[in-house]
């Protein structure tokens, strides 16, 4: 299936010199959710805002379900809904103007049913008629997602969606963008929170110094990257790591009571099997054995941690 | 064309309207009514005629052109400049809305205004003095190309300010001072020689003489060259409103 944006040899350069993008080749399939990671100041924001229509290129091209965003940009724009990151929100107007006001602007003719089922499942209905200026912080995040949605777009950007969210909310937050998916919307999605990207993408893309290092499935990121660790709880504390052992990838722990062996997922034989027998050859006995997957997190950290 | 958008921007300006509907429309209804209290009823009753007119009704073109063009440059500078504060203009920059039609919307709806403006204070006006006017359709067209015209003004200059600053200083230091000597309160022919030739260079001068033509049919410049000069202010304005979007001047990066 063709992806829905697909963005070529993107740059940007601001006026200040600053090279925000140095070229970003990207794909986003249709239908999904992709998480944008990246550290601060790695071009995140400056990629979603070129796509949106905000930010000028300096070169390369963007086409948003086959349109051009230049060429092509009323078809494209109209697709597109955009939840930027800061709270930037109206101060006068009622919940309800302001929603309604967003659908407008989108080219779509007033349709208070689809606004009222959109304040409804973010729980802003009983806010309608409220001053956005009196709103909570969550409240005034939701308003933003609710203009976003105002026009019923295809294609879905969060910027650091959940910022300052408190926990229960951002909960909520992602029930709702899982259900949106469900509905056909592609949904991009910065944020610094891993655990957001684990929970909910399918695809992550890391971006880094205004270049995309990495787009991959999420399983298969996992897989591909993730380290297990096999830790072994021993019931008799060991000074040194026995010789017949030095080919394992092994480590002991302080106290001499925890051993840690790291193996590669990816490989069929993980060598688990012969690391125990050798143990019992050695007569150390363990009261405990326990597997762990390397997170995100993890993955990420050591990502970026490779360019810089 | 994105009707819906124009429409989204205008209902939502003129909200904007009613909501501050004492202190957009009271404040310039109550100041013009002061200067025909002080200038018409007090001292005006010891000036004679002037151009043919009692100098009360005299003035009456003169303070609605006043009123409208720097309420029109207010409202409009406002009208942009407070999203771009605010950082929603995001939104209508993300939005399928062409240049064209961000325009018609937030000045469409500062002319509006003007426009509802200076009718009030022409009503207004008729508690005071005695005036008639001699070619109303001209007297509405002036009344709308100055309303748009200084609406255009007005945007240009929210889109210009990058500071509440920046967006006062020009209505009080340019705009202001060139409507009080635009002739609003006297007759160009009023003043020496030397100082006629130089208030030829203030283009609020074609307005008010226009306008005030179209009361009284008697005006310091010839009509047709006051369409022209306000026809070139407009075509000024809207090639920067142009330019403006072309290169996204303030508006993108």
């Amino acid at each position: 299936m063709q992806p829905i944006i697909e963005i070529r040899g993107l740059e940007k350069t601001y006026a200040s010199g600053f090279q925000a993008l140095k070229g970003v080749d990207l794909d986003i399939p249709r239908g999904e959710i992709l998480a944008l990671l990246g550290p601060n100041g790695a071009g995140k924001t400056t990629l979603i805002s070129i796509v949106c229509g905000i930010v000028r290129a300096t070169a390369g091209s963007v086409t948003v379900d086959g349109h051009d965003i230049v060429r092509d940009w009323r078809a494209a724009r109209s697709l597109i809904g955009l939840v930027p990151q800061e709270l930037t929100t109206e101060a006068f107007e009622s919940v309800w103007a302001t929603v309604s006001f967003s659908r407008g602007l989108f080219g779509k003719p007033p349709n208070p049913a689809v606004i009222e089922r959109i304040l409804k499942d973010l729980s802003l209905w009983e806010k309608r008629d409220t001053k956005v200026m009196a709103l909570s912080g969550g409240m005034k995040r939701r308003v933003l997602i609710a203009k976003a949605l105002s026009h019923e777009p295809r294609i879905l950007f969060l910027d650091e969606p959940t910022a300052g969210v408190d926990v229960e909310l951002r909960r909520g937050m992602w029930e709702m963008i899982g259900r949106l998916r469900e509905s056909g919307v592609t949904i991009i999605l910065t944020t610094h929170y891993i655990e957001e990207a684990e929970e909910m993408a399918d695809s992550i893309g890391v971006i880094s110094g205004g270049r995309i290092v990495l787009v991959e499935k999420k399983a298969a990121l996992m897989e591909k990257l993730g380290k297990r660790l096999l830790t072994l709880n021993l019931q008799n504390p060991l000074e040194a790591i026995p010789a017949e052992l030095a080919g394992y990838p092994l480590t002991l722990s302080e106290d001499g009571r925890e051993l840690v062996y790291r193996f590669d997922n990816q490989q069929e034989r993980t060598g688990i099997a012969g690391l125990l027998r050798k143990l019992g050859d050695h007569g150390i006995t363990y009261t405990n054995l326990r597997t762990e997957e390397s997170s995100l997190e993890e993955i990420f950290v050591s990502l970026v941690k490779e360019r810089a | 064309m994105n009707l819906h958008a124009i429409k989204a921007i205008y209902i939502f300006e003129m909200a904007r309207t009613w909501r501050t509907l004492f202190q957009s429309i009271a404040g310039p209804v109550i100041s013009t009514s002061l200067y025909f209290i002080v200038f018409g009823a007090a001292i005006g009753g010891r000036f004679a005629a002037v151009e043919g007119v009692s100098y009360g009704a005299f003035l009456v073109p003169g303070l609605v052109m006043m009123s409208v063009l720097t309420e029109s440059v207010s409202n409009a500078s406002f009208g942009i400049y407070m999203p771009r504060y605010s950082g929603t203009i995001y939104e209508v920059l993300s939005a399928p809305i062409s240049a064209f039609e961000t325009v018609i919307g937030y000045v469409g709806a500062a002319a509006t205004k003007s426009i509802v403006l200076g009718t009030l204070i022409l009503l207004t006006a008729r508690l005071f003095v005695d005036f008639s006017i001699a070619h109303p359709v001209w007297m509405v067209a002036f009344l709308v190309l100055t309303s748009v015209t200084f609406s255009l003004l007005g945007f240009i200059l929210g889109v210009w300010a990058d500071g509440w600053e920046k967006l006062q200083i020009v209505p009080m230091l340019i705009v202001t001072p060139l409507a009080f000597l635009g002739g609003s309160f006297y007759s160009v022919s009023m003043l020496p020689p030397f100082w006629q030739n130089v208030t030829l260079f203030n283009p609020v001068v074609y307005l008010v003489s226009g306008f005030r033509w179209s009361f009284y049919g008697a005006a310091d410049v010839p009509v047709a060259l006051s369409l022209a000069m306000t026809a070139l202010m407009l075509v000024i304005c809207l090639a920067v409103v142009w330019w403006i979007f072309r290169t996204g001047y303030k508006l993108k990066n």
